[in-house]
């Protein structure tokens, strides 16, 4: 079978920079330049530069963008100010999961929406099949005409401050807007997928290598998809396909405070509400092992007291704890710190224990 | 560069002969493939591995492999580093990041691995 993966305005880039390439959700993408925990610790430590240009990049204007985004999403967005964001879930009757998103109130009857480069299609098709007859809003699929880049770690703000004329450190978490970079109109935001303080940024696509290698030019290192997904990790942000998806709820998976249920009606609301009021039966929960050579990997099967209780989600070693971690499923008598579990590496059993949520918080975020 | 040297399994595995010792360890090649190793699980001294079989396992920040024994034989010694540098089967491949050294029992065995040539071929780097 021939496969065509899809290639980002940076692949010529990532080639030069002697990446590893490898294919993730239909892209040719950089799994690691010279390794993951270098990137990883780059990250934690200083700064680091991802492409992230695979993302789904949604745009909803006009007078009606507030009211199509308000009854599709769980989140609240009349708290959303011009130049704020939040984190959201676009979730289908039943309940179940479609996608997590970014929503960045971006301008005047504008937002953009950050979804899973998976789930780009169904995203765009979602929200497009939300426009009533004749309401004056428009969703527009940009992520082709877009570049973006992921700047995080504890000194990109001030390094990204450096190549900017305006002021973006008063910029506040969450807090967004556009800016001139390079001569390029850019759309940046106090956000990232790594539990650092950073910005993402959206670029025009003729200016996507212009702004990679400025910014590589202050002395920062190209991190991977390998990095993006131990940092993640560490700061137990989900990984969409493996913490979450159809067959997940917002509340089992503790993403309780991103349904606004009082908001008034959003698509899957009356599921919710119910699946809030009995309670969830299971929970995602945070997990250490006890051995340096129990490695948790996603599939792996959980048991509690010799029995299956759930499935690993998302796991692997952690490169700033020095620990193996991970997360998953299990019935919520058992979502409880401290409870002792037993994860199924392949022919034999390793200890763990359930740990408080998240990992790791970082200092550059107050944590 | 494949050291010339040593024999070499399918599954990247190498070996070399020293006095009657096979010393064992993993390819450039697949130290790079697997990306940063941060375990090395390998059988105690005195522990016999059979020729192809899995003798332990190794996982890197991504994934874990097994490793199979390119020769039969008792394991005399495994590397006393890898416990805490186990970064060294990626920073040495072919000498300090060594794992096993097994005592030979037949070195006909030998016959059945790929010379580096052979090695280099399967790899697509011929």
């Amino acid at each position: 079978m021939a496969v065509s993966l899809k290639r980002t305005p940076l692949y010529q880039e990532h080639l030069s920079l002697g990446a590893r390439m490898v294919p993730f959700a239909g892209w040719e993408m950089p799994l690691q330049y010279t390794g993951i925990i270098e990137e990883h610790h780059a990250v934690r430590r200083e700064a680091g530069l991802f492409d992230i240009s695979h993302m789904a990049r949604i745009f909803v204007t006009g007078p009606a963008a507030f009211d199509l985004l308000q009854r599709t999403v769980t989140r609240d967005l009349s708290r959303v100010e011009i130049g704020q964001s939040a984190y959201a879930l676009a979730c289908n009757e039943e309940g179940g999961i479609l996608d997590d998103l970014y929503v960045y109130h971006s301008g005047p009857e504008e937002y953009v929406v950050i979804g899973n480069a998976a789930n780009r299609d169904r995203d765009f098709g979602w929200l497009a099949a939300q426009k009533r007859a004749g309401e004056p809003v428009e969703v527009i699929d940009r992520s082709d005409e877009l570049g973006m880049v992921a700047f995080q770690g504890p000194k990109a703000p001030a390094l990204l401050q450096s190549i900017v004329e305006t002021d973006i450190l008063s910029i506040p978490r969450h807090g967004c807007g556009y800016v001139d970079i390079l001569g390029y109109r850019c759309f940046i935001g106090r956000t990232g997928y790594t539990g650092e303080d950073g910005f993402e940024v959206l670029v025009p696509v003729e200016g996507a290598v212009a702004l990679w290698r400025r910014i590589l030019n202050l002395d920062v290192r190209p991190c991977g998809l390998g990095a993006r997904d131990t940092l993640r990790l560490e700061a137990a942000l989900m990984l969409y396909g493996n913490d979450i998806d159809l067959t997940t709820n917002p509340y089992e998976a503790g993403l309780g405070w991103v349904v606004n249920l009082d908001k008034g009606p959003f698509i899957g609301r009356d599921v919710l509400a119910a699946i809030k009021a009995r309670g969830a039966s299971r929970r995602l929960v945070c997990f250490e092992m006890f051995e340096r050579g129990d490695i948790a990997r996603p599939g792996y099967p959980i048991y509690h007291d010799g029995r299956e209780v759930g499935r690993v989600t998302s796991g692997g070693p952690s490169p700033t704890l020095g620990k193996n971690i991970g997360m998953g499923y299990v019935p919520v008598d058992l979502a409880v710190v401290g409870t002792r579990l037993d994860i199924k590496i392949r022919d034999r059993f390793g200890p763990a224990q359930v740990v408080r949520r998240p990992f790791y918080r970082s200092p550059s975020l107050g944590g | 560069m494949i050291p010339e040297d040593r024999k070499y399994t399918r599954e990247h595995e190498w070996v070399k002969v020293e006095n009657g010792v096979a010393v064992v360890g993993i390819t450039d090649y697949a130290q790079r493939e697997l990306g940063d190793v941060v375990f090395v699980n390998l059988p105690a001294a005195g522990t016999r591995v059979k020729q192809f079989e899995r003798f332990g396992e190794i996982e890197s920040v991504k994934a874990v492999s097994d490793l199979y024994a390119p020769v039969s034989g008792e394991v005399i010694e495994v590397n006393p580093r890898l416990g805490s540098e186990p970064e060294l089967v990626n920073r040495s491949p072919y000498e300090e990041g060594w794992m096993l050294r097994v005592r030979l029992e037949d070195p006909a065995e030998l016959d059945n691995l790929l010379t580096a040539e052979e090695y280099r071929q399967h790899i697509g780097e011929g």
